[in-house]
């Protein structure tokens, strides 16, 4: 049975322009080129050409409904409308800019997908695409996403507990750490082949957690949002999703997740230790190097003027939830 | 063959092209922005545009008069000031999306981030040294100034230097646009190899003046 979403989300998507119009508007933009050292920038003319085959070539990704129980809370927070969403994504693995993973990656397939859960446990188990959706029973949560750079976004998300899983394995007792790795498949994932379109990062992206902040009840595992399963560009068809750390921690499209003995070495900490810890909790009093985390621009509906700078809080608001299983660590040293 | 364009007509079609080229995409870029338009991070979007346009400008300024000498095309060099002042104008731009749309005018943010980030701090003074320039373009100014205002203008190499490692140091991890630009700054700056050189010996060496 699909329950309705409340008439609330109605209410905020109708006051966002459709989205083919400002992808319309964008391109005109991009169009117009710029003058001389611009025009022959190779980086943006091979990006220009790519999203105009692209257009041509590829439909839409298909989303569908999903039933679920909603977030009793949800109309406590503004939400980042769904056409923002889903079009400014940090996913490399599909061009390193913002826009760039909406637009490259319509044509992923996830259906067939295979999700392993292995490592120190018991009964190891592999999920199939539909199990994703079967396995347990759907929620809505919503939740403040916030970005390492500095801005934000408030997500219905839909999808269970990691606790939930986890258990069904059964851990074993050396069982201290959890490593999660996406999809490697660079024929698909068009960022995986090319250094230019990748962000120079290394693939596959892996991410990982303790074993208590990978069992906390807020740790989801996402696999829809907005009321429809996920679109590729936020993760599809299954997701992390882990609301008191900075976003780059909460992988996308995930195909393993491993039980381990020891702290995973992960791919923005191993890129630059000094600028993105293991942990990486919201903390608006240790500073990214180069810039302040202190505050935040959450991204909502409106132009340039409407645009919020907000007080960043500590664990990103979630404090009450996650603080205690950080007692007596020095956040400035373990950031 | 038809009529030869003279030179002031040369001139002035180059002018109005500069015009519309600097203008058209900053005009298009903010209506789009206040209007929502602009993707799901305008602001982002201003800073980022106003910023590689702005060091686009500056590189086809110092373009000009490699170009002029080696086709020969002293009238070129008229249009240099047009295209330093929009290198200002958009460099300008950047500087107030940050502070205005991104930090939203919080003044102790942005003196904060200024002196504390490097690639803020060395973009700051790149913006101070251009503004300079900007104010020095003046022709009553630079009558007055006789000499010692060519001497000051060459503070756009070092303006350029500043602006490339100001891209490098901005970026998260990807670096090949940002190395794409230190490469063609390095190119305009190897045609004027023997006047840099000079510049930076009269600097350690005894000054004559």
């Amino acid at each position: 049975m699909l329950i309705k979403i409340s008439k609330s989300y109605d209410l905020k998507e109708s006051d966002v322009t459709p989205e083919n119009v400002y992808l319309n508007r964008r391109e005109l933009l991009k169009g117009m080129g710029f003058l001389g050292a611009g025009a022959l920038l190779a980086n943006s003319a091979s990006a220009n050409a790519i999203d105009w085959f692209n257009k041509d070539e590829v439909t839409k990704f298909k989303t569908t409904s999903l039933d679920y129980k909603v977030d009793a809370n949800a109309d406590k927070l503004i939400l980042t409308p769904e056409s923002k969403v889903i079009s400014h994504n940090n996913f490399y693995e599909f061009g390193a800019k913002k826009n760039q993973p909406s637009e490259l990656a319509q044509g992923f397939k996830v259906n067939p997908w295979q999700l392993t859960i292995s490592g120190e446990c018991d009964k190891p188990l592999t999920l199939d695409y539909d199990d994703l959706f079967k396995i347990f029973p759907l929620r809505e949560e919503v939740r403040r996403e916030r970005c390492v750079e500095a801005w934000s976004m408030v997500v219905p998300w839909i999808g269970f507990s990691l606790a939930d899983l986890l258990k069904k394995v059964s851990p074993n007792s050396s069982a201290k750490y959890v490593v999660f790795e996406t999809l490697h498949d660079p024929e698909q994932m068009p960022g995986q082949a090319d250094r230019r379109l990748g962000g120079g990062i290394a693939y596959p992206y892996v991410e990982g957690l303790r074993i208590d902040e990978a069992m906390n009840p807020l740790t989801l595992m996402s696999v829809g949002l907005y009321g429809k399963t996920l679109p590729p560009q936020n993760g599809a068809p299954i997701r992390l999703v882990v609301p008191w750390k900075y976003g780059f921690k909460s992988i996308k499209s995930i195909v393993s997740i491993k039980l381990v003995s020891e702290q995973p070495q992960t791919t923005w900490h191993k890129l630059a230790p000094r600028e993105y810890g293991f942990y990486a909790n919201v903390n608006p009093n240790h500073d990214h190097p180069r810039w302040s985390q202190a505050s935040e621009r959450r991204i909502t509906s409106g132009g340039l003027f409407s645009r919020n700078r907000i007080e960043t809080l500590p664990f990103n608001g979630y404090g009450e939830e996650v603080a205690d299983m950080y007692k007596g660590m020095n956040l400035s040293k373990y950031y | 063959m038809g009529n030869k364009l003279t030179t002031s007509h040369k001139v002035l079609i180059l002018k109005v092209v500069i015009h519309l080229a600097a203008l058209l995409p900053l005009f298009n870029l903010y209506y789009l922005a206040f209007n929502d338009l602009l993707g799901a991070d305008p602001v982002q979007r201003v800073i980022h545009f106003t910023g590689i346009g702005a060091f686009n400008l500056l590189l086809v300024t110092l373009t000009v008069s490699p170009i002029a000498k080696k086709f020969k095309k002293g009238y070129l060099l008229q249009v240099r000031r047009l295209l330093g002042l929009y290198t200002f104008t958009y460099a300008f731009m950047h500087l107030i999306n940050f502070l205005v749309f991104d930090l939203q005018l919080a003044w102790s943010l942005f003196f904060n981030e200024v002196l504390k980030r490097p690639y803020i701090t060395i973009g700051m003074i790149a913006f101070i040294l251009l503004s300079a320039l900007a104010v020095t373009s003046v022709n009553s100014i630079k009558r007055k100034m006789g000499k010692s205002w060519q001497r000051l203008h060459n503070v756009s190499y070092l303006i350029v230097t500043l602006v490339s490692v100001h891209f490098y140091w901005s970026v998260k991890s990807e670096l090949i646009a940002p190395l794409f630009y230190i490469l063609l700054t390095s190119v305009l700056l190897a045609f004027r190899y023997k006047k840099i050189k000079t510049l930076i010996l009269s600097m350690f060496g005894n000054r004559t003046r």
